[in-house]
This record gives C-alpha cells, sequence and structure tokens, in this order.
C-alpha cells in the first residue's frame, strides 16, 4: 500500500513538473509567473534525482555501502574526515557555486527565458550532474586522487599532461573573464568602487584578529566582517553623492584594470592569513546567504516575467554576443548545465570527506542540481527587468552608443519598448550616473535582484542599497577567486619553471614567487586588457572562448569517466557518459570551428583579423583603434584568439584519441583493468 | 517536553556550524580530537585548536596547494 501511495506521489510531481513546463513553454505572448519556472525546474530535479540519479547508483556504479570510503580509511582528522552527509553537501556546493552560473543565464537571456531554461534543466540532468556524480564516484574508489592524476593513470602520461596543461588555460582564460566583469561592473561607479576597495582594509583587520587577537574565531570575525561590509555599502552612498570623494573612486576601465592586475600580483604573494583567508570567509557565507535570500526572495515576492519566451536573436543577430542558438547558446550558459571545472572540486576535498559510498549520489549529483537552480534564479533575475532596460545594459556602445537617447532609439527599433526617461529613472534608483553598456551580466543581475529584494524589504528607497549589495557580492567572491586562481597558476608556473631552473621551485624565494606571479598575472591581464579596449565589449570575445574551455574540460573529465566504465567491464552502461561527452565534442568543436573560421568578422576571429589587414593595406584606421600601432595589434589579438581556440580543440582531440584508444584494449581484455584502490580497512 | 527539542535544535545548531566552517575548509576540531585519541593514543602530539586553525587555512590555501578549492 505504501509503494503505491510513493508512485503516486512521483506520478503527482512528475504530472505538476509537466504542466508547469506547459505553461512555461507555451504561454507565448503573455507574462507568466516565475514561480512557474522555479515549480517546473525543482519538479524535473525530484523526478531526475529519484530515478535517474539512482539508476546511475545501482547499476552503473553499483555503490557498496559496506565498502569504507578513504575518508574512513585514512582518517586523519585533517584531510580525510568522515563527514555527515548534509554537512559535506554544505561543503560541496560552497566550492562549486560561483560566478559562472550567475552570468551565464543573464547574456543567454537574450535569447529569451525559454531556450536557456530548458538547456539548464536537460543539461544538467543527462550532462552535467552525471559528471560530477562520476568523477566524484572514480575518485572516492581512488583514495581522493585529483583529475590530471586519474588521466595519468588510467589513460596514460601523454593525456594527463595534455589535460593539465588545459587546465591551466583554462584558469588563465577563466581569470580574465572574472576579472572583466569586475571592471565593467566597477568603471565609472564610484560606489560600486568605493565598496568593493573597502573590502580590503577590512579583510586585513580581520586577517590580523583571527591571527593574533582571537584566533580561529571564524564565526565571530566574519559577523563582525559582514557588520563593516554593510557599513561600507552605506557610506558608499555618500561618497558618491559627495561631488569632492566621488572622483576620487572614479576610474575607466582601463585605470580599474591596471589596479585589479597590482592587486592580483600583491595580493598572491602576501602571507594567506592576512588577506585571502578572511576575504574567503567573507565571500563564501555572502555567497551562500545570498543565493538563499534570493530562493525566498523569488518565492515570497513571485515577480512576473517581462522577457519574451523567445526574442527575435535566436537567429545570431543578438547585441549581447553573436552567433546562433546552436552552438552558442550551449556555450553561453556553461556552468549551470555542466561545468568541467566541477570535476577539479568533485576530485579535490569532496572525494576524501565522503563517509559512505551511498552518499555519493546526494553530494555529487544533487550538488549538481542545487547549482542548476541557481543558474535558474539568475534567470529569472534577468527576466524580470524590462527587456528595454536589459539590452541597454548589455549592448556595447558601439550598437547603441552612449547617451540615453541614442540608446533608446536604437533598441526602440530592435523592438523592445525603451525610452530615455526609462533609463535614466532605473540609473538613479540604483544609485548610478547611467546604465548604458554595462555589459558582464553582473550589474544586469545587480538589477534583477535589487528588484526582488527591495519588493520584499524596504521598497524603491532600498534599490541602490540592494543594488550595491549585489555587486559586492559578486565582485567579492570573483577576488577572491582571482586571488587563489593566481596563486594555483603561480605554484603550477613554479613547478614547471622549476624542471628548467631548479631555483625557481623553491616557493620560499621571493623573487620566485614573484616572477612566477607576475607571469602568471600577465597571462590572465594580457587577454583583461584586450577585453577592456574591446568596442564591442570584451564579453563577446572572453566569454565564448572561456564558454568552450570549460565546455571541454567537461568533455575531457567524462571521457575519463566512459574510459574508466570500459575498464570495469560495464561498457554496456557507458551511453550514460558517452551521450554527454557525444554533444560537448559536438558543441565545443562547431563552436570552436565557428569563432576560427565563421566569416561574419564578429563571430569569427580570422574574418576580423583580415578586415582589419585589409583596412591596414589601404592605410585606413577602423575603430576601436586610433593608431596604425593599434590596428596591428587587434590583428594580432585575433589571431592569437584563434590560435587559443585551435589549441582547445587539439588539447580535446587528443584526449578524445588517447579515450577511445583505452576502451578498445579495456574491450579486448576478459577482466576488469581498472586502478582502483584496495578497499581493506586501514590500508594506507 | 522542552528536552528533546532543545536536544535537537543544539544538534542543528552543531551541524550547521560544522557546515559553516567546512565551507572555508577548517573541518570539525572536535572530530580531530576523537580521533587522535581513538587512534594515537598519547604517542602522538596533538595540536591545540590555534595549531589546528592554522594548519588547516595553511592546506587550505598555502604553498603547493594546486588544489582548487573553488569553482568560477
Amino acid at each position: 500500500m505504501s509503494n503505491i501511495s510513493k508512485h503516486l506521489m512521483w506520478l503527482a510531481i512528475a504530472i505538476f513538473g509537466a504542466f508547469s513546463l506547459g505553461v512555461v513553454a507555451l504561454s507565448q505572448g503573455e507574462s507568466i509567473n516565475a514561480l512557474w519556472i522555479v515549480t517546473a525546474a525543482v519538479s524535473i530535479y525530484l523526478i531526475a534525482y529519484r530515478f535517474y540519479a539512482l539508476y546511475i547508483a545501482k547499476n552503473v556504479m553499483q555503490l557498496d555501502g559496506n565498502r569504507p570510503t578513504p575518508a574512513v580509511r585514512l582518517n586523519d582528522g585533517l584531510d580525510y574526515v568522515p563527514t555527515h552527509k548534509n554537512v559535506l553537501f554544505g561543503h560541496h556546493f560552497a566550492a562549486i557555486a560561483g560566478a559562472g552560473p550567475l552570468v551565464g543565464p543573464v547574456l543567454a537571456a537574450q535569447m529569451g527565458y525559454l531556450p536557456g531554461l530548458l538547456w539548464l534543466l536537460v543539461g544538467v540532468v543527462l550532462a552535467g550532474a552525471v559528471q560530477d556524480f562520476m568523477v566524484l564516484f572514480i575518485s572516492v574508489r581512488r583514495n581522493g586522487r585529483s583529475l590530471g592524476d586519474m588521466v595519468k593513470e588510467e589513460m596514460g602520461v601523454v593525456p594527463g599532461v595534455i589535460a593539465m596543461f588545459g587546465t591551466f588555460m583554462i584558469i588563465t582564460i577563466l581569470l580574465a573573464v572574472l576579472a572583466l566583469i569586475v571592471v565593467k561592473a566597477l568603471a565609472e561607479s564610484p560606489w560600486g568602487t568605493f565598496t568593493v576597495a573597502a573590502t580590503i582594509p577590512i579583510a586585513l583587520f580581520m586577517g590580523i584578529y583571527s591571527r593574533y587577537i582571537r584566533p580561529g574565531r571564524i564565526a565571530e570575525i566574519s559577523l563582525i566582517g559582514f557588520i563593516l561590509l554593510m557599513l561600507a555599502i552605506i557610506y558608499g552612498g555618500q561618497v558618491a553623492a559627495d561631488p569632492n570623494l566621488a572622483p576620487l573612486f572614479t576610474f575607466d576601465g582601463k585605470q580599474l584594470t591596471l589596479m585589479l592586475l597590482t592587486y592580483g600580483v600583491v595580493a598572491s604573494v602576501l602571507p594567506v592569513w592576512l588577506l585571502l583567508a578572511p576575504r574567503d570567509y567573507l565571500s563564501t557565507f555572502l555567497k551562500i546567504g545570498t543565493i538563499v535570500g534570493l530562493a525566498i526572495g523569488i518565492l515570497f515576492v513571485a515577480p512576473d516575467l517581462k522577457m519574451p519566451a523567445v526574442t527575435k536573436f535566436v537567429d545570431g543577430t543578438g547585441p549581447v554576443w553573436s552567433g546562433s542558438l546552436f552552438p552558442f547558446l550551449f556555450i553561453t550558459i556553461a556552468c549551470g548545465a555542466v561545468s568541467g571545472f566541477h570535476a577539479l572540486i568533485s576530485s579535490g576535498t569532496t572525494p576524501k570527506l565522503l563517509e559512505n559510498e551511498l552518499h555519493a549520489p546526494l553530494i555529487g549529483y544533487g550538488g549538481m542540481l542545487m547549482e542548476s537552480f541557481v543558474a535558474v534564479m539568475a534567470l529569472v533575475a534577468a527576466s524580470i527587468i524590462e527587456p528595454g532596460i536589459y539590452f541597454a545594459m548589455n549592448s556595447p556602445a558601439a550598437l547603441i552608443g552612449t547617451t540615453p537617447e541614442s540608446a533608446a532609439a536604437a533598441i526602440s527599433q530592435w523592438g523592445f519598448l525603451l525610452t530615455p526617461e526609462m533609463l535614466q529613472e532605473t540609473a538613479r534608483n540604483v544609485g548610478e550616473t547611467t546604465i548604458i553598456s554595462r555589459t558582464g551580466g553582473a550589474p544586469t543581475l545587480a538589477v534583477g535582484m535589487a528588484q526582488i529584494f527591495a519588493s520584499a524589504i524596504g521598497g524603491p528607497g532600498m534599490m541602490a542599497f540592494w543594488y550595491h549589495f549585489a555587486i559586492l557580492f559578486e565582485a567579492l567572491f570573483i577576488l577572491t577567486a582571482v586571488d587563489a586562481g593566481t596563486r594555483v597558476g603561480r605554484f603550477m608556473l613554479q613547478d614547471l619553471m622549476g624542471t628548467v631552473v631548479p631555483a625557481l621551485k623553491d616557493t620560499q624565494s621571493i623573487a620566485g614567487n614573484l616572477l612566477a606571479s607576475v607571469l602568471c598575472v600577465s597571462a590572465w591581464g594580457y587577454f583583461l586588457y584586450q577585453g577592456v579596449s574591446d568596442p564591442l565589449g570584451g564579453i563577446n570575445t572572453l566569454w565564448p572562448l572561456f564558454g568552450i574551455s570549460n565546455q571541454m574540460l567537461a568533455a575531457i573529465a567524462l571521457t575519463l569517466c566512459t574510459v574508466v566504465l570500459f575498464k570495469m567491464k560495464r561498457q554496456q552502461y557507458a551511453w550514460v557518459t558517452l551521450v554527454p561527452t557525444t554533444w560537448l565534442l559536438i558543441c565545443t568543436l562547431t563552436a570552436g570551428m565557428e569563432k576560427i573560421f565563421h566569416s561574419n568578422p564578429k563571430i569569427g576571429f580570422l574574418s576580423n583579423a583580415e578586415r582589419f589587414q585589409a583596412a591596414l593595406a589601404q592605410d585606413q584606421i577602423l575603430a576601436p583603434a586610433k593608431s596604425i600601432a593599434q590596428m596591428h595589434q587587434i590583428v594580432f589579438n585575433n589571431y592569437l584568439n584563434a590560435g587559443l581556440a585551435a589549441l582547445f580543440m587539439l588539447v580535446l582531440l587528443s584526449v578524445v584519441f588517447y579515450g577511445i584508444k583505452q576502451c578498445r584494449i579495456a574491450l579486448k581484455s576478459t577482466q576488469p583493468t581498472t586502478h582502483e584502490a584496495v578497499g581493506n580497512l586501514k590500508s594506507a | 517536553m522542552a528536552g528533546p527539542v532543545l536536544e535537537k535544535l543544539k544538534a542543528l545548531n552543531g551541524y550547521f556550524v560544522q557546515t559553516a566552517h567546512l565551507m572555508v575548509g577548517v573541518p570539525s576540531y572536535q572530530n580531530y580530537l576523537d580521533h587522535m585519541k581513538a587512534t594515537h593514543g598519547d604517542d602522538k602530539p596533538v595540536m591545540n585548536y590555534e595549531e589546528f586553525f592554522r594548519e588547516r587555512q595553511a592546506a587550505r590555501f598555502g604553498e603547493g596547494a594546486t588544489r582548487i578549492s573553488r569553482c568560477c
């Protein structure tokens, strides 16, 4: 009887989810409530978890609750700690949630909310969550080894080195694009710049406090830091309103870029307790708190979506980013549906904390469903804004000009209602001088979040506070990622350089550290500067490169998972990883080819290079270049970007080549050939 | 009547604090103490909380930590 009622419950969830999705998909022309999107998403997550995740756990992985995990076998109270599953879920989710799932869906909203929503749901169920879950599983079976190590062990040294090199390149592009988002959000915004700058002295104070005054009191110092942050936001409003103080915190993109580069070098050689760790506390807790707050806010306010379900820009002519729905929508959404970076987290600290193999579906698959839900909320936040405002904020100045009049005229022509007064009023409400061409996703998300939060708490008078709260929330964890990422890049580089000049390997040497830091920062700084000076907003170039590289890492991780399934002699289940791998291969390789060879200079790097070269041949200067030297620079940058895209494709194809080879060898073998760690208790 | 509810709330708060700490890379200190006592008895030096906290901080971000602890 209880069995039947359980089935009835799942049937009810399925029907309710299908109905919600029907409302979302079929209500063309009339605005729908955001709650329909939320209920459709949650029903699909529940069904996918209950049926697909548990199918994978039972049949594909054959998880064994009696097999001691590395946390149990190698328990040392430090790295390997058996952890309660809900606690570990929180830890894992905090590690995978970041700027990616927030920015991608905002950018994707230019095609309407429906295409993005569908890919977020389908992608996470069949690709993203499967990847996180599978990588967690194979890492747990190998004492929590890292992705790079596992590729080396199961596929060979050469693909291992190729995969690690690819990871370094991805980190470089990632840091550049994250830094670009911060620059775009803070440019010409004294309020935002003051608040974000204030986080540095606040973090330094917190660092000293928790090192010397009251060591290790994380809750206490985080609370003090949080209060100081809120005061910084409030005082930032006064700074922006003060004619003497405001200019001190008003910078253009290039000035902010230089500051960010200096910050990157200095921060990455400071002791970790002084700046990085306290900033990590602030950004982690603020991130989780804001995500929870946003979820409650959407449920409580239940806003209507103003963005159409599908806009005319599905044909690829959109102003926010160029390229048609296939493959670029899938590249743009990135982390919320499938993120290769998660493979690094699922083979990082999480597998060393897993108490029981049977918890893996909740942590691996469930954690990623939660991430997808964050992305759905970001999509909602971008879609409740007036579409005209959305396009004014996300279109480059080259298309809509820099005045409210020119922007309103251009966007009205595209068929979205917008008046100069609407732009001015929105800017005034959020406490900024202008919101035109605030590309990069973060400011748009901040406006959407401010609308939701202000409807719940404080009303329109609090819009400006909530807008800058949202900007701070994003800038804070992006800066933490820039700091931590530069460090990781620096260590990788020092390791690499150390093979040539052993002295440079010494991480105690200040000269060696500084050199590696400068090199690492220059690498991402170059792409950042290129993005900041790009008339099409930079996001147009860098975000697809990031999306392609991130999805390629996912394809590499899934290739590894496929190889492991073949080696376990479970090839009859390999479709679970082969289907998403194939899709990612098709998507990323098509996108890569189009970014290199497409005849439209807005999409193809080579045709853009040729356009500038043709102008150079006739001694013409094309905007944004102001001199012949800048013209040459643009040509060079486009060739460089084309080369980078080609390199990513080469990395992926070679790993896939080795993957196929390993699968064929495994097929010939009559018994399993994996390198699983022995499951005996207490064997190190 | 209030007893079990209070106990439950305490346990819940314990999990909450533990989760928050683990999010920034600091696992349960009590668990570390229990582990040291159960496995090594008195023959291995046990770090006090301050040392434990510093050790974990260095392990999360410090020299040579090429593992990525957060995502984009």
